[in-house]
C-alpha cells in the first residue's frame, strides 16, 4: 500500500521542528508496510488535490506566513478545499491552523485572509498582549493529546466548527472557553507543537488509518512498540499539569525578556 | 567607598563562600539595585573602552579569546567571561574589577570584554558606549523566550543605529542577517568570513533559519555553505550578495589562514574543533585587528587559549577521557555532530536535554537537528535531563543503530556513561545551558577539578 503526503510550504512553515511530524508518519507508515510519499510543496507550484492522501501545514514567522497567504489564495487554495471536502487528511499546525480559518488579525490590525476551511478567526489582541507559551495538554475522543504552545493570536470557532479537544492545562485556542484545535470532515488544526505527533502515536496513527480508509477502505494497523512515546507523553502531561507553579516564578526567574509581537 | 561596588563584592564573596554557585548574577543584580547607573559609571572608567560580542552561538569562546589576546598585547581585559551575560553580569564584572571607592584599578589599560545575551544588546550598547561590537551569527534559538529570528534582527537594527560614530562593527559577511547589519551602521564596519573548501556542505541544512533576503525577502543563493544559513550568498532577485569580507579566511585542516585587508597572508592553529569554533577565532581576530592590537599579540593570546567552560572542554575522570560540549540549538548541535563525526572509532554519546527557562521550555527543537547523520556511527548514547523521553524518542526515529538508554537523572546518568565507556576511551558529553552546569559541576568533582568560576579568568 502507498499513501503520498503533500508537506505545503516545507521552507516557509518550519519553526518549531515541524519535520518531526512528517518524520513519524513515515516511519509508522514504513513499520506497517506502507509506503509513504512526501512531496514539498512550495509557493508557485501547482497543487493536484486528487494525488495527495494527506497535507500538512507548519508553523512560521510573520514575514513567512503573509508570504504563504498570499500564494494559498492565489494557487493552492481552491485545491486544498476541494481535497479535504473529499476527506482527504488535512493537519494544520499553529501558523498554518490560522491560515485554514477564515481570517488572521495580527498586533498591527493587518489582515491575512485564510482559506476559510475552518470557521474560526483568528485575532491578535495587540503587541502588549500576554503570549500563550507553555506546555499544553488536551483531552482527545476520550484519550490526551499534549504539546507545547507558543501563540499571541486568540482563535475563536463559529458554529460550523467543533473543536479538536478541551484543554486539560494550557490555553489552547483563546484561554478562555476551554477549547483547542478545529475538525472539519478530516481536516485537523492545532496549536500543539513539540513536535504533535512523535508524542502522540495514537494520533499519529488516527490520521494514517483515515487516509488508509479513503483509499483502500478499513484497514487495521498493527500495533506498534510505543513505550518510548508514551514515556515522553506521560513527562509532557506531568509537566503540563505543574505549569501554575512555574508560572507564578517565571518573572522572578527571568522569564520571558522580549515578547514576540504577533501570532 | 562606594556603596554598589562594596555590595556586590561582598555578595560575590558570600556566595561563592557557601557554594551556592559562580555567584555572578546576584551580585550584578544587588549593585544595580543600589545604584542603577553602577555601568554607565564603570565602563567611563575602562581607558580602552569596551567591546560587547553578541550573537546566537559561540559568544564565550569568542569574548575569551578576544580578552586573551588584549592581555597578551599588555592589556587588563574586563569580562564577564564566567557568568551571566545579562546586564548584571556586567555590572558584576564591573565591580569586580573595581576598587573600593568605585575606581577601576590600572583603568587606563582596561578593556572591556562582554558577551551580551541577544536580547540585552540594545540595553548594554546603551550603558557601556561600546568601541566596537562583534556580531557573530543569528540561528533559531529558544523561540519561546526570543521570539521569531526575524524579532531578534529587527531588535539588533534598532541597537546598531544608536551606536555612536565611533562604534566599530564587526560583522560575520558570511551570515546575510548579520552582514545587512552593515547598511544601518554610523560608523565603521569590518567584515570577515570564510571562504569555501573541504568543510563546506552541499546544501542549506534543514534549520537554516536565513533563507531570505534581508533586503527584498527574495529566496537566497548559496554559492557554498559552511553550515546552517552561513555561507557565499547572494540574492537572485535584487542583487544584493555578500561583501568581501575585509578578513578572509580558509580552514586548511587544523590552520586558518588568513588574508588580511593590507594584502599580507597569516596562518593561525586553531586550538578547538569545527567549522563553528574557527568562526570564532575569526571573529576574535577580526575584532583584535579592529581594535589595533599588535599581530604578536592575536598570536600568543591564541596559544595560550585553554577552552572555555562546557565548550569542547576535555577532562579526565577515573581513567576516561571526558569532552564537554554545550549544545543548545539546532546550529550548535549540528555543528557538534558533524565534528563528532569526524572522529575515528565508535562513538559513546551521553546526551542532556533539559527544559530549563535558560533552556527554552520548548524541546521542539531537538526535531530540527540532523542526529540521522550519526547513523551507524554510535555505540550507545544515554539520553537524560528533564526531558530525557523526549530526546531518546527523537533518537530512536533518527534510526541510529545504537543501543539508546533513558535515565532522566542527571548524576546516574553520568555514572552509568562512565561505566561503560572502556577505560582510556572517550566519552563525549553533549549538555543543555542548565544541564552543562549541573554536569560539569559533577564531572569537575570527580576529576578532582576546581569549580569552574575559579578557573575561568580567561
Amino acid at each position: 500500500m502507498k499513501l503520498r503526503l503533500a508537506w505545503l510550504y516545507p521552507r516557509h512553515m518550519n519553526v518549531y521542528g515541524d519535520r518531526g511530524n512528517i518524520l513519524v508518519l513515515r516511519e509508522r507508515c514504513a513499520a506497517r508496510g506502507i509506503e509513504l510519499e512526501v512531496d514539498e510543496v512550495g509557493p508557485g507550484d501547482r497543487l493536484d488535490p486528487a494525488r495527495y492522501d494527506l497535507f500538512f501545514l507548519g508553523g512560521a514567522q510573520d514575514r513567512e506566513q503573509r508570504l504563504v497567504a498570499r500564494d494559498l489564495a492565489a494557487h493552492k487554495g481552491p485545491a486544498l478545499r476541494e481535497a479535504a471536502e473529499e476527506g482527504a487528511v488535512v493537519l494544520a499546525v499553529c501558523g498554518g491552523y490560522q491560515l485554514l480559518g477564515r481570517f488572521y488579525r495580527s498586533a498591527e490590525g493587518e489582515e491575512l485572509t485564510g482559506l476559510g476551511l475552518f470557521d474560526a478567526w483568528t485575532v491578535h489582541p495587540g503587541p502588549g498582549a500576554r503570549r500563550f507559551i507553555g506546555n499544553v495538554a488536551v483531552e482527545w475522543q476520550g484519550g490526551i493529546l499534549v504539546g507545547f504552545e507558543n501563540h499571541g493570536g486568540r482563535t475563536h470557532l463559529g458554529p460550523g466548527a467543533r473543536p479538536l479537544g478541551r484543554v486539560l492545562a494550557g490555553y489552547g485556542n483563546n484561554g478562555q472557553d476551554g477549547s483547542e484545535g478545529a475538525v472539519y470532515k478530516n481536516a485537523f488544526g492545532t496549536y500543539l507543537h513539540g513536535p504533535l505527533l512523535p508524542k502522540n502515536p495514537h494520533f499519529a496513527d488516527h490520521l494514517i488509518a483515515l487516509a488508509l480508509a479513503r483509499r483502500y477502505g478499513e484497514v487495521a494497523l498493527p500495533p506498534l512498540d510505543d513505550s518510548l512515546a508514551w514515556a515522553a507523553h506521560r513527562r509532557a502531561l506531568r509537566l503540563a499539569r505543574r505549569r501554575p507553579i512555574l508560572e507564578r516564578w517565571a518573572h522572578v526567574l527571568g522569564g520571558p525578556r522580549i515578547w514576540p509581537r504577533k501570532r | 567607598m562606594d556603596a554598589a561596588v562594596l555590595a556586590a563584592k561582598g555578595a560575590s564573596l558570600l556566595v561563592r563562600r557557601l557554594g551556592l554557585g559562580g555567584g555572578t548574577a546576584l551580585p550584578g543584580l544587588l549593585a544595580l539595585r543600589l545604584d542603577p547607573q553602577v555601568v554607565p559609571r564603570l565602563a567611563a572608567c575602562l581607558g580602552r573602552g569596551a567591546v560587547l560580542v553578541t550573537g546566537t552561538n559561540g559568544k564565550t569562546t569568542t569574548a575569551r579569546l578576544l580578552a586573551g589576546m588584549a592581555r597578551a598585547a599588555g592589556l587588563r581585559p574586563v569580562a564577564n567571561s564566567a557568568g551571566s551575560n545579562m546586564v548584571r553580569g556586567i555590572a558584576a564584572a564591573l565591580c569586580q574589577a573595581a576598587g573600593p571607592y568605585g575606581r577601576l584599578r590600572e583603568g587606563d589599560r582596561s578593556l572591556g570584554v562582554f558577551e551580551v545575551d541577544e536580547a540585552t544588546l540594545p540595553e548594554a550598547a546603551g550603558l557601556v558606549a561600546p568601541r566596537a561590537v562583534v556580531f557573530l551569527n543569528l540561528f533559531r534559538d529558544q523561540l519561546d523566550r526570543y521570539g521569531e529570528v526575524d524579532h531578534v534582527a529587527s531588535v539588533w537594527r534598532t541597537a546598531v543605529s544608536r551606536l555612536g560614530p565611533d562604534s566599530t562593527l564587526v560583522l560575520n559577511a558570511d551570515d546575510p542577517a548579520v552582514a545587512s547589519l552593515a547598511a544601518g551602521a554610523p560608523g565603521a564596519v569590518v567584515t570577515y568570513g570564510l571562504a569555501p573548501g573541504p568543510h563546506s556542505l552541499p546544501s542549506l541544512e534543514h534549520a537554516a533559519d536565513a533563507r531570505w533576503c534581508p533586503s527584498c525577502a527574495g529566496e537566497l543563493a548559496y554559492d557554498a555553505v559552511h553550515y546552517a544559513h552561513l555561507g557565499l550568498w547572494r540574492c537572485p532577485e535584487c542583487g544584493l550578495s555578500r561583501p568581501t569580507p575585509q578578513v578572509d579566511a580558509s580552514l586548511d585542516g587544523g590552520r586558518l589562514l588568513l588574508r588580511l585587508a593590507d594584502g599580507s597572508q597569516r596562518a593561525l592553529p586553531l586550538p578547538l574543533e569545527g567549522t563553528y569554533a574557527a568562526y570564532d577565532v575569526l571573529a576574535a581576530v577580526a575584532a583584535a585587528l579592529a581594535l589595533g592590537l599588535p599581530w604578536s599579540a592575536v598570536e600568543e593570546g591564541l596559544s595560550r587559549f585553554s577552552g572555555a567552560f562546557g565548550r569542547q572542554e576535555r577532562l579526565q575522570v577515573q581513567g576516561r577521557q571526558v569532552q564537554v560540549v554545550l549544545a543548545k540549538n539546532p546550529a550548535g548541535l549540528n555543528q557538534v555532530l558533524r565534528t563528532l563525526c569526524g572522529h575515528p572509532g565508535p562513538l559513546r554519546l551521553a546526551l542532556f536535554l533539559n527544559d530549563g527557562l535558560a533552556d527554552g521550555r520548548d524541546v521542539s527543537w531537538i526535531w530540527d537537528v540532523d542526529f540521522e547523520m550519526l547513523a551507524g556511527r554510535v555505540e550507545w548514547a544515554v539520553a537524560s535531563g528533564t526531558r530525557a523521553e523526549d530526546l531518546a524518542l527523537r533518537l530512536h526515529y533518527a534510526r541510529l543503530g545504537a543501543e539508546l538508554t533513558v535515565e532522566p537523572r542527571p548524576v546516574s546518568a553520568l555514572r552509568l556513561a562512565l561505566g561503560r565507556t572502556p577505560p582510556g576511551q572517550t566519552l563525549h558529553v553533549l549538555p543543555t545551558y542548565t544541564a552543562l552546569l549541573q554536569v560539569r559541576e559533577v564531572l569537575a568533582r570527580w576529576a578532582g577539578r576546581r569549580r569552574f568560576w575559579e578557573e575561568t579568568a580567561p
